[in-house]
């Protein structure tokens, strides 16, 4: 009899610490704080600067979450992940959420039990070649050697590439993208692959860049974005609707430097009215205070202003929006109606 | 009648002839030169071949080092400066300039850097009596007893009263040791004090801690492990790691020639399976698969995760050094302690361990420069040591494509600190030679 008082009360207990455990957005409320994942360091990304901040396109994006849930841009903490820890810190709770350009894949989501809660990059793997070689299209690379990252994706795809093309090639392993970088310069390589963000990247530090070019294919898709546990819709709705607010705010004309005028007000666009709380409420219905959506566009702008700031043409960096501009514009971002 | 000759010769020197000079060719640095350089037609050849690669290299390398690039903010600068000053290739020091604090410190608050360096100096002064004993006073072994209290305080900040409470579990355990040490057994009295510090430390020294903080506050701005990097946090960990691996790794290594089967196997299984295991295994679990096992919430430090089994990793490879150094003594030592009635611990205190230490002190020495170079493996799960804060550096696109400079620094701070260790080795091993050879 005691045993079953002892074990009833013990599942009582896992079952409210389980419960306790769900509420990511209480607990995020609590602490005051949000621990949000990312890279130890991807160029554009997520990086430290002299000063030890986080800067970055995947960074920008969990300060946008910390002022919406939090009203707080600076309440972040940012844990460092490698391509090894990022998702065991996220199972085991250590962090709230995952910005740290991870790819969308079905295994990922269903098997390693996370939800995505958008995509804020499409990426995809690309090709750089020296421009002495004269290629100007991926098709043409029979017989190269290509330096490639080894364990990962892009070496599947790769292969799955030449294979489609009826195309031999020679890959020449390396262990990261510094080693990447000074083989293909040194000549050891015809090609480097990757993703083509991370090309570019690379490309923009070469002393002569315009002896270098991207080629035109990419061969496989890569939807970044963060992710949350799964189980835990509420959080995960906090999550993907910021994501979605700084995507509606920049189709919608809203900017950081505008958003503080446009919510003293009610103006003459009911979407933004409702999006900004100056009509209804529809931060109540996520759990949060009525003026989350201005206070995540004011924390770094809207989608494209933290675009063109990271990673944008006018960057080192030099990324064109491509498949990232609005669906207006041609693009795939695309947020749901703020109703 | 020695005076005879004196009339027969006309000259008798009486007195020795000075010394002269060698002939100029055979001394100072020609004479040098000609004996160890240039001795034969062969060695003359590979000392001009040999001379003229060093110019080359030296040629080569020099004005790169050699490379006004300090004051750039980013890469294309250098480059711009250094096609400016008319050369081709040059170093990009310009990263070393805004990125060396960072490098020291990783991302500790600036304003509290003199934390660590107050730290770092009382590390010296307390490792100073226990390795040159010759030259500096004993009485600073009370700096040595104090540091490993201090130095965590120092670095994580917080309350003065915990590690206060932390030492007083120590010296509670030694009054219950010493007033039982006369009724019981020496072993169960041990075991007595061991759990009287425990029950202390678990129980009741985070009650007093927080008592006393309530009536005097002092207490120094708390900084977040998250917080350390760089060499700050190399040093941290092998220091500790260093600190504690040389007791355990000796009583594992008495431990496994123990006549106690319990004893002997659990020491055999810790040392063989630590030693069958790679170091980033140890550290995944430290940092991955803790998080899973313990309850959510829990908040045991990365840091003292890691130092925990970087000390583990690091006494198991100990314990096999200093057991070579006890297989190395002869049979006769034991018997003549047994003979001087000493016991077990006696013996091994006066007369096998100074003995087998100092045999093993290269071996000892290898381990701990293993174990300093071996912090760097913290880069892969995600803490900022000096490499992994190069990837960090160069994410920036500012200083992407920087490679050797950041290695170069980083190497020559790695070599200051494990060539010191090494040449100190060798100092004490001439130190206690006795000369037997």
């Amino acid at each position: 009899m005691k045993k079953t008082v002892f074990l009833g009360a013990l599942t009582v207990a896992a079952l409210a610490a389980g419960a306790a455990g769900a509420a990511t957005l209480d607990d995020v409320k609590a602490r005051g704080k949000l621990n949000c994942g990312v890279s130890t360091g991807l160029t554009g990304f997520s990086f430290p600067d002299a000063s030890g901040e986080w800067q970055g396109f995947d960074v920008a994006m969990c300060r946008a979450v910390a002022a919406a849930v939090l009203g707080d841009p600076k309440a972040v903490e940012f844990v460092p992940t490698t391509g090894k820890t990022r998702f065991t810190a996220l199972a085991s709770g250590e962090i709230d959420m995952l910005a740290r350009n991870t790819t969308w894949t079905l295994s990922r989501d269903a098997d390693l039990k996370f939800t995505f809660t958008g995509v804020n990059y499409y990426d995809g793997q690309g090709f750089m070649v020296p421009k002495a070689l004269g290629v100007t299209s991926a098709k043409e690379l029979d017989g190269a050697t290509v330096c490639i990252q080894t364990g990962t994706t892009t070496e599947l795809n790769l292969a799955d590439f030449f294979r489609a093309n009826n195309m031999e090639y020679e890959p020449v392993p390396i262990e990261t993208n510094a080693e990447a970088q000074q083989q293909f310069l040194a000549g050891a390589c015809d090609v480097y692959t990757t993703d083509a963000s991370g090309l570019a990247a690379t490309r923009a530090t070469f002393e002569n860049p315009k002896d270098y070019v991207i080629l035109p294919e990419i061969i496989s898709k890569e939807p970044l974005g963060p992710l949350v546990r799964q189980g835990d819709d509420q959080w995960a709705d906090v999550v993907r609707w910021t994501e979605n607010a700084l995507v509606a705010a920049e189709e919608l004309g809203i900017t950081s430097a505008n958003v503080k005028d446009l919510a003293s007000a009610p103006g003459d666009n009911p979407e933004i009215n409702r999006m900004l709380g100056t009509e209804g409420d529809l931060g109540a219905m996520l759990g949060l205070s009525k003026d989350w959506a201005v206070n995540a566009i004011a924390a770094g702008g809207n989608y494209g202003e933290l675009f063109e700031k990271n990673i944008g043409e006018n960057t080192p960096i030099g990324l064109a929006r491509g498949l990232n501009a609005l669906w207006t514009n041609g693009g795939l971002q695309y947020a749901p109606p703020f109703r | 009648m020695s005076d005879t000759h004196a009339e027969t010769v006309l000259f008798v020197r009486e007195t020795m002839l000075p010394q002269q000079e060698p002939p100029s060719s055979s001394t100072g640095a020609i004479g040098w030169a000609r004996q160890n350089l240039f001795s034969g037609w062969l060695n003359s050849v590979i000392t001009v071949v040999a001379g003229l690669f060093i110019i080359g290299l030296v040629l080569h390398i020099v004005p790169w080092f050699v490379s006004p690039t300090w004051m750039a903010t980013s890469l294309n600068e250098c480059r711009d400066m250094v096609t400016a000053a008319g050369h081709t290739d040059g170093a990009c020091w310009g990263v070393i300039r805004e990125r060396w604090q960072q490098l020291l410190f990783g991302f500790y608050p600036p304003e509290l850097y003199w934390r660590p360096v107050v730290a770092l100096l009382m590390l010296f002064v307390a490792i100073a009596p226990v390795l040159f004993s010759d030259f500096v006073s004993r009485k600073l072994l009370v700096v040595t007893a104090a540091f490993p209290f201090v130095m965590p305080w120092l670095l994580w900040g917080g309350t003065v009263w915990t590690p206060v409470m932390a030492a007083l579990g120590f010296v509670i355990g030694y009054l219950v040791f010493r007033g039982f040490s006369g009724r019981v057994a020496g072993g169960l009295a041990l075991f007595i004090a061991a759990i009287v510090a425990v029950l202390w430390w678990v129980l009741l020294s985070g009650l007093v801690a927080g008592a006393f903080a309530s009536v005097l506050p002092l207490a120094l701005t708390e900084v977040q492990s998250r917080a350390f990097g760089g060499f700050m946090l190399s040093i941290t960990i092998g220091v500790a790691a260093i600190g504690c691996s040389l007791p355990i790794g000796i009583l594992l290594a008495l431990g496994r020639q123990s006549d106690l089967p319990l004893v002997k196997y659990m020491c055999v299984g810790f040392i063989e399976f630590i030693r069958g295991v790679p170091l980033i295994t140890l550290l995944f679990v430290a940092s991955t698969l803790l998080n899973i096992f313990l309850p959510p919430g829990t908040n045991f430090d990365i840091i003292v995760r890691v130092i925990i089994m970087d000390t583990l990793f690091a006494s198991a490879y100990m314990a096999e050094v200093v057991r070579g150094g006890l297989a190395a003594l002869p049979k006769g030592q034991y018997e003549g302690a047994d003979s001087l009635g000493l016991n077990y611990w006696q013996a091994q205190r006066l007369i096998i361990m100074p003995q087998a230490l100092k045999i093993s002190i290269p071996g000892i020495v290898s381990t701990f420069i293993g174990v300093f170079k071996d912090t760097t493996l913290v880069s892969i799960i995600s803490m900022f040591d000096p490499i992994g804060l190069s990837n960090a550096i160069r994410a920036n696109q500012a200083w992407n494509g920087v490679y050797w400079e950041l290695f170069i620094f980083i190497g020559a701070i790695f070599f200051v600190f494990c060539f010191s260790m090494s040449r100190y080795s060798m100092y004490l091993e001439k130190k206690l030679q006795t000369g037997h050879r």
